[in-house]
């Protein structure tokens, strides 16, 4: 493994169910009932799905949600 | 002041947001108060201040502290007249504080989160291409009065278990509510103690209780709060708001991105190629094309960014003018169709998030994928007769179209 990986949070204080995360990256963002997101298990997501991850982050209005990488 | 309003002359002293120039065009008017006077303040509608940079707006949002939702459509009106006591407000979750606004807007959200709202696209789309069908074999005609305004009435009204040839009444109240606001305080208090509209709902609630069906009537006459049906105030409150903030909003979006289209070939061209760049589109219409100015009342005297507020002061929220700042949004003046950051709060910030977001998003998405796909090339037969809307909602209420292909 030489790639690094990237953890995705949602501040669930802050998300206020804009649901702009789960239009662009339905594979790391889930909504539950109230229309709220959730990260999909973990929250590690590999290289495929970073550019998602990041868009996700800068199109959130509420500034919810962060990507932090995480070194192998 | 009382009766209809005196031109403007200065806009950092004295501005009003029903006047003709701002209602034209009120790009350039909020983008000069950006620049030179973030906070601007005016004496009219009983003292209103105007705060227009993303920052500020972002703060007002997010302070319930100082700032109620307990009225938000600015007007002659001194606040408090009609509204039923705090927390619940006139038209609940929208006209509610902290703590009644979360449980008021619990347990509508369910109705409107996105899995849900994607059922309803078939009926959307089939509602739009029978629209487009009589419209057919006419080479001009106006997108507003045969397209644009008949889809959101038509999706509440169906939501809500009302009859589809009713969807005048709804716009006729609706136009009352949003644009008749500078009329004299006294003379638009009648025109609500009438109460036209509450008799008429109250004959939808009987029906709905002697024969309950799958809709939002229904729903929200089942609806329990710790136990307890839903007063009959807030029942018929929450109907209000979805006609009011579901119907005039949503228009005004299709309208306004069609305007953009017919003004711009090179986007329509682009989004009749490319469906990979609709995601985008959509959302930069909704920044660039934002209807809707929310308002809130100032709560108690207090310094706001070096402005002495005063109880009962009026607010007003300018989602637009946030969209268009360019410290957020770079040349946030121009329609990006793949714009890659966009932050914006069309459909506003913190608690009050617009509710029904989904339902919105979708139908501007499905409405603009069924004109394009019938109309891919279309302009403005008579650009200077466009009309737009007045007051917090701002859409084109005539759009007279040349249809090219």
């Amino acid at each position: 493994m030489t790639s690094s990986k990237l953890q995705v949070a949602v501040d669930a204080d802050r998300c206020q169910g804009h649901n702009r995360c789960f239009a662009i990256a339905p594979e790391i963002f889930d909504v539950d009932e109230l229309g709220n997101a959730v990260v999909i298990g973990d929250g590690f997501v590999d290289d495929t799905l970073a550019t998602k991850a990041r868009s996700a982050a800068s199109n959130c209005p509420e500034f919810a949600i962060t990507v932090t990488e995480v070194g192998q | 002041m009382s009766g209809r309003q005196t031109p403007v002359e200065n806009w950092e002293t004295d501005f009003d947001h029903t006047d003709p120039t701002w209602v034209h065009d009120p790009y350039p008017i909020w983008k000069d108060l950006r620049a030179r006077c973030p906070i601007a303040h005016s004496d009219r509608y009983g003292g209103t201040w105007f705060p227009s940079t993303h920052e500020l707006v972002s703060e007002v949002a997010y302070d319930t502290v100082h700032f109620t939702s307990r009225a938000v459509v600015v007007d002659n009106l001194r606040p408090g007249e009609l509204d039923l006591p705090a927390p619940i407000g006139v038209a609940p979750p929208i006209t509610s504080d902290p703590p009644f606004h979360a449980i008021a807007r619990r347990m509508l959200l369910p109705a409107f989160a996105p899995k849900k709202i994607a059922a309803l696209e078939p009926m959307v789309r089939k509602l739009c291409r029978e629209l487009l069908d009589s419209t057919s074999g006419k080479s001009q005609f106006d997108a507003a009065d045969d397209y644009t305004r008949h889809i959101p009435v038509g999706v509440i009204v169906g939501m809500l278990g009302f009859p589809l040839e009713d969807a005048d009444i709804f716009r006729q109240f609706i136009t009352q509510v949003l644009e008749k606001v500078d009329m004299p305080g006294e003379e638009r208090l009648d025109m609500f103690m009438q109460g036209e509209i509450e008799t008429y709902l109250d004959k939808q609630i009987e029906a709905h209780r002697a024969y309950p069906r799958d809709d939002l009537t229904s729903f929200l006459l089942d609806a329990e709060i710790d136990g307890n049906k839903l007063a009959i105030e807030h029942v018929r409150g929450t109907m209000i708001l979805l006609m009011v903030a579901g119907i005039d909003t949503t228009w005004s979006a299709i309208g306004a991105s069609l305007w953009h289209l017919a003004n711009h070939p090179d986007d329509r061209r682009a989004l009749a190629a490319d469906v990979s760049l609709w995601p985008t589109a959509i959302e930069e219409f909704l920044r660039a094309y934002a209807p809707v100015t929310m308002a809130r009342l100032v709560i108690d005297d207090f310094d706001f960014n070096g402005e002495r507020l005063h109880k009962d002061d009026w607010l007003l929220l300018p989602f637009p003018s946030a969209n268009r700042d360019e410290k957020v949004f770079p040349d946030a003046d121009r329609v990006i169709l793949d714009r890659q950051e966009n932050r914006h709060s069309a459909f506003g910030l913190g608690i009050h998030r617009c509710l029904g977001s989904n339902l919105a998003r979708m139908e501007l998405r499905v409405a603009l994928e069924e004109w394009i796909s019938r109309y891919p090339d279309f302009e403005l037969s008579d650009p200077d007769s466009v009309t737009w809307s007045k007051g917090q909602v701002r859409g084109p209420r005539s759009l007279p179209m040349r249809i090219l292909a």
